[in-house]
């Protein structure tokens, strides 16, 4: 079989799984978020942990249960990991020092991942699978949480109630995360990704040298890493080393796992609202803008001739590995970026200009073609709301979506959630531009260098916690400023999606007539596609022409 | 609402206490049951796969088929971290790794496309690999001059194994005939025909031409 007709067979059957699981999962997760009995192993969790399931939340009482939960989650995860060496299973490694716990703790706790560490040299197993992979799983419930209280905000009438935050959280980790993790792993560790308590360990070679390397619980973190779109590595090299991603088979599974949750994710939005079609709508533009960057990253890497390295050494396979090739890798490198995951099995910072460009715009996109574990769909459904905004200036209506007014309350709400990630991302690598100091920490010279930072910033608010991994940020300023990026860049969002969702939940719904604009028909799918890329555009093409396009036009 | 924890703390003290127990609590089951349940299920069922894909030879544990290593000659001054590595002949070569294969060292070199440091390295491993193998600068595929991802990539590309053969046969005084027929049984189609690229596994590929010199 020949080169493209295997990438495109790759790209096939990825569709037709995520396509096949788009009802079902889509179905069972909307059931999960509705009001319903609670099983007998629920209750049981509820009562250790001293919540009422029953207590339906007012918006500000669910902001501040998940701020809570965070706030405890940061402070263990630092806590953790300031103290493994007193831990079992520490591997004999020293505490991770304030900086970078910081750093990381603010990363797994906000869904980013971004890791300034070496997995295989810092973390021991303990630290691994009860720190960092429990909040792999409940940072994503967090965001589908989140999203559910926005889409009862369409559903609901005259309540200020939005649901119960730890019923949300629990089921979803409950019901979801855990069996598909389960089953996954199993399926990972069967093709050959490691799973064992193995601490560090030599073993001979063939010519009779040694080889040092580290076990330990990698399977079950890798499957939960992707499913619930985090992305931080059990090893340095995350999904490109064969411990975590042994072949083209498990590259394929571990892209379906990034993708499915937030795929389906509009299946759950269109049962609840109580309309497929207003899911299938937003489907549609998620797939568009995922096909497109899949398509615009695979041509860029297979046609390198712009990329001096890549044409000297005759295919751009520099920070890829032969066992998944350029298809596999661009793949991954579009699913990845495009929701909140930033896993990589092939390493950006050697892409193209504008593959590695496109990957950086893929982010800027706000991760919404399909996003994070819920986070993608509220970050679409914000923007759906700004489209129909603008529908409304053009034709001179009070816009209204779902039946919901689109007041000066919601609009305000609606405009803090866009502007508050690219003021984090350019205030931020603004900042660091300016300081000699950091400017020293790029690896490469000229705009591919401010590209790295630009990278940096853009991953860490946007929570994606992919890099341009040469840039050094294992420094007190990095780990300082981009744990900062990341916690801004997931909460200050997160407060304006459950006001908006407390605002919208009190109206009491208007009628549909023939002026209302229909947000189900392709000319909306149109209208907000069109709205994306120009909100994004316009708030990032000066920092884009710096970076990658003046690499591209070098 | 009955309040579920002691009653005698201000509301924000009770909400964060039942945060750390909800915390706790599911920190049991994700972070402790979970990946100990499916440890216990791959050990009992993979054992082989999630110990790493150890390959034993002689009763001597010779590598992992996932991961890569050196086949260099011995150092002339083993004291010395600095002197430069040289391959041996008689070995099928792995590509570049950023990590010099040590599993310690995972990553790759993170060089932009337009990096002078990437584009001189590249060239000159054209230039290396060329006059090791004995074949046309221009023959050298680009998996041969290109540092993996992972810097343990334990594969090739078919392309850079056959452009190897020659070489390992003089080296081992083998007929390059066989040589290049064991090369073709150790091609590694895509995995059900269209999954990830074909390869050649560097250690079994090894592996079976000293088998086969005997």
């Amino acid at each position: 079989m020949n080169d493209t007709l295997a990438g495109w067979l790759q790209i096939t059957v990825l569709i037709a799984a995520l396509a096949l699981t788009y009802r079902p999962l889509g179905d069972y997760m909307a059931r999960i978020l509705s009001p319903g009995r609670h099983l007998a192993v629920e209750r049981g969790l509820y009562r250790l942990g001293g919540v009422d399931p029953d207590a339906d939340q007012q918006w500000g009482a669910y902001l501040r249960s998940v701020l809570a939960f965070s706030a405890v989650s940061l402070l263990f995860l630092y806590g953790m990991q300031r103290l493994q060496n007193h831990l079992l299973l520490s591997l004999g490694f020293p505490p991770v020092k304030a900086d970078q716990a910081f750093n990381t703790a603010a990363s797994f706790v906000t869904n980013t991942n971004w890791q300034s560490y070496s997995g295989e040299v810092t973390m021991g197993h303990l630290v691994q699978m009860a720190g960092l992979a429990v909040q792999n799983f409940v940072s994503a419930a967090v965001g589908i949480a989140v999203v559910a209280t926005l889409i009862r905000g369409f559903t609901r009438r005259r309540t200020d109630r939005v649901g119960n935050f730890w019923v949300d959280l629990t089921r979803v980790t409950v019901r979801l995360l855990v069996p598909m993790a389960f089953v996954f792993a199993v399926v990972l560790v069967a093709l050959g990704a490691v799973q064992n308590f193995h601490g560090v360990h030599e073993i001979g070679t063939l010519l009779g040298d040694k080889q040092s390397l580290t076990g330990g619980p990698v399977a079950s973190q890798e499957v939960i890493k992707e499913l619930g779109t985090n992305g931080g590595g059990f090893y340095n090299a995350n999904s490109a080393h064969p411990f975590e991603n042994p072949n083209g088979t498990s590259n394929l599974i571990e892209i379906y796992l990034l993708l499915a949750i937030s795929f389906s994710l509009p299946r759950t939005f269109g049962r609840m609202v109580g309309d497929h079609r207003q899911g299938y709508a937003i489907l549609a533009v998620m797939g568009l803008i995922w096909a497109v960057s899949v398509a615009l990253i695979t041509v860029n890497e297979l046609h390198s001739v712009s990329s001096t390295a890549g044409h000297s050494a005759g295919g751009m396979l520099e920070g890829k590995e032969q066992r998944l090739g350029i298809w596999a890798s661009a793949l991954f490198a579009a699913s990845t970026t495009l929701t909140s995951t930033g896993a990589v099995n092939s390493f950006h910072d050697s892409f193209s200009p504008g593959g590695g460009g496109m990957t950086l715009f893929d982010m800027m996109l706000g991760e919404i073609a399909p996003g994070g574990t819920g986070s993608g769909l509220y970050g679409i459904l914000i923007l759906a709301i700004v489209a129909v905004f603008v529908a409304g200036l053009m034709v001179g209506r009070t816009p209204e979506y779902l039946g919901k007014k689109l007041g000066s309350r919601e609009m305000k709400f609606a405009s803090l959630y866009i502007l508050a990630t690219p003021a984090v991302v350019l205030i931020g690598t603004g900042a660091a531009m300016s300081l000699r100091g950091e400017r020293a920490s790029m690896l490469n010279p000229g705009p591919h260098g401010f590209s790295e930072v630009l990278y940096a910033f853009t991953s860490a608010a946007n929570n994606n916690g992919s890099a341009f991994a040469g840039l050094g940020v294992n420094t007190e300023w990095y780990n300082t400023a981009l744990g900062l990026a990341m916690l801004f860049g997931r909460f200050l969002p997160i407060v304006f999606v459950l006001a908006l969702a407390g605002s919208l939940a009190r109206q009491q719904p208007v009628p549909v007539t023939a002026g209302t604009l229909p947000t189900h028909r392709p000319q909306f799918v149109g209208l907000l596609t069109g709205v994306i890329v120009i909100v994004v555009g316009l708030t990032y093409f000066p920092a884009l022409a710096l970076g990658p396009l003046a690499e591209g036009l070098h | 609402m009955h309040p579920p924890v002691a009653n005698h703390f201000p509301p924000a003290v009770r909400r964060h206490l039942s945060a750390l127990r909800m915390l706790l609590v599911l920190t049991v089951i994700t972070g402790v049951l979970y990946p100990l349940a499916v440890t216990g299920v791959a050990q009992a069922a993979f054992p082989h796969q999630a110990n790493g894909s150890l390959v034993r030879q002689h009763g001597t544990t010779v590598g992992s088929s996932l991961l890569g290593q050196n086949f260099d000659l011995p150092k002339k001054n083993p004291g010395d971290p600095d002197e430069a590595a040289r391959p041996d002949p008689r070995f099928f070569q792995p590509r570049p790794s950023a990590g010099a294969y040590d599993p310690l060292a995972s990553g790759a070199s993170n060089l932009g496309p337009g990096n002078p440091e990437l584009v001189k390295a590249v060239q000159q491993r054209r230039h290396d690999v060329a006059a090791f193998d004995g074949v046309d600068p221009a023959d050298v595929p680009a998996d041969a001059l290109t540092a993996s991802g992972s810097g343990l990539d334990p594969d090739i590309s078919p392309a850079y194994a056959y452009e190897q053969v020659a070489r390992v046969a003089k080296a081992r005084g083998l007929d390059a005939a066989k040589v290049h027929a064991l090369v073709a049984a150790h091609v590694h189609g895509r995995d059900l025909g269209f999954l990830g690229e074909p390869r050649v596994n560097v250690l079994d590929l090894n592996r079976a031409l000293d088998a086969l010199a005997g």
